[in-house]
């Protein structure tokens, strides 16, 4: 359990997929223009993240590595990823028209989301547990929905300043990036560890 | 007679105006980062050195070129309900190919970039281009579009590299059998800021190199300046949003 909640707070928190990494840009700087959106996209990537990352590691685990296949890696991740963010269209789809109708072209992108199959490919490299890497995909998922609703609340209202006409828009979603990155950079002296020692049976 | 006419009026120059015009647009007025903002994903994680962003932009223009090559041989039988699968099976395999060659070749830079070339896959610039332009074109321009594109990508990528490894670390590729030391303490810098009597001392004594472009968070600055200043050069180029 104490290793759980180290990884999620650490994913989470200290090694933030969009400020550390810069992983899933795209749809952070093209979505994050009105806070609705970008909640429904947060909660996405966070089913999606949390999701794939277990199957990624069963496959990866019992078939890539068992029969010496880890060349095909990238093509058997990016399918599974691809028909679990088809699951999720479906199921937003069927339960909140509203939410897919807002998230339109966005929601097929989560497949191509670097977030997603960067956060399989980190889980590789790391040699992470299958409980760790639960916790992982859980803990970069919600930093990621963290860092979108942010950005996208500063960038609401940010449109009623005057900014030089040459930065708006993208410019400042950039420098407003950045700075966010530098405040997430002081949370890196955080140790874990601390957090390792609580547990709910105590 | 009228045949062999539109026969003439068919045959397009290999290399017109509009193939001039599909390489050249997306380095600087149609930028795949600065413009379209596709792509930023996979890539501001390498630009700390100028060596591995050289290497990643290449890996980019290959995959981006070859991809929209085969797409485009394809794009008459695929289906479009499962367009998108193959799409991805298509890159995903050229990138394995670009990543298996990179481990052979080179394994230490192999090592450094990491996970980032596989990302290339989900790069959506790659995935961009396909949907964009090579579904509805023929492979020969589709092929300049990918170079184009993959061009205008690597050209941000080496530039912000440039910017980052100069004045975060004071050297130029790094790591390469070109590697230069620019400017920093001691004997091997071509400007030597430490030891006294020494020109570069005496003109350059106060310099240190700064330690917030090797972080990551600098390439977000880098390119916002880039963008900064396309955009007040160029208006049309300025969206409200």
């Amino acid at each position: 359990m104490g290793d759980f909640i180290n990884i999620f707070i650490k994913s989470a928190f200290i090694e933030n997929m969009i400020l550390a990494y810069f992983l899933g840009m795209c749809s952070f700087l093209a979505v994050s223009k009105s806070l609705s959106t970008a909640f429904g996209l947060g909660l996405a990537v966070i089913f999606v993240l949390g999701i794939t990352m277990p199957i990624n590691w069963l496959i990866n685990e019992y078939l890539l590595v068992n029969f010496e296949l880890e060349f095909l890696r990238f093509i058997i991740f990016i399918a599974v990823i691809a028909s679990m963010v088809q699951l999720v269209e479906m199921v937003v789809e069927k339960f909140s028209p509203g939410l897919y109708a807002a998230l339109g072209i966005f929601l097929p992108l989560i497949t191509v989301n670097c977030a997603i199959l960067g956060g399989s490919l980190f889980m590789v490299s790391r040699e992470y547990n299958l409980g760790e890497s639960v916790a992982f995909g859980l803990g970069g998922g919600f930093g990621w929905f963290l860092a979108i609703i942010a950005i996208a609340a500063i960038r609401e209202r940010i449109r009623y300043s005057n900014v030089p006409p040459a930065l708006r828009g993208l410019g400042m979603a950039f420098l407003l990036t950045g700075l966010m990155g530098l405040a997430f950079l002081s949370l890196s002296g955080i140790d874990p560890a601390v957090f390792g020692g609580w547990s709910p049976a105590k | 007679m009228s045949t062999t006419k539109a026969k003439v009026a068919e045959q397009e120059p290999l290399f017109g105006k509009k193939e001039k015009a599909l390489l050249r647009d997306p380095l600087l007025d149609n930028n795949p980062i600065t413009v379209q903002v596709l792509g930023v994903c996979s890539a501001l994680a390498v630009t700390s050195l100028v060596y591995p962003s050289l290497v990643m932009a290449v890996a980019v223009v290959f995959v981006t070129a070859a991809s929209n090559l085969v797409t485009s041989l394809l794009r008459n039988t695929i289906p479009k309900a499962v367009r998108l699968i193959v799409q991805l099976v298509i890159i995903a395999t050229l990138v394995t190919l670009v990543n298996e060659a990179l481990k052979a070749v080179n394994f230490p830079i192999y090592k450094q970039l990491s996970v980032y070339i596989g990302l290339i896959i989900t790069n959506c610039i790659v995935m961009g281009r396909l949907e964009a332009f090579a579904m509805a074109n023929k492979p020969w321009r589709s092929f300049l579009d990918g170079i184009g594109n993959g061009l205008g990508y690597g050209l941000i990528l080496v530039a912000v590299g440039f910017v980052r490894e100069l004045f975060g670390k004071g050297s130029l590729f790094a790591g390469s059998p070109i590697a230069i030391q620019i400017i920093g303490p001691g004997e091997n810098y071509l400007i030597d800021t430490a030891t006294t009597g020494q020109w570069g001392n005496t003109f350059f004594g106060w310099y240190a190199n700064n330690n917030l472009m090797v972080m990551s968070v600098a390439a977000m600055f880098v390119i916002a300046v880039m963008i900064w200043w396309q955009r007040a050069r160029n208006p049309k180029l300025v969206d409200i949003s």
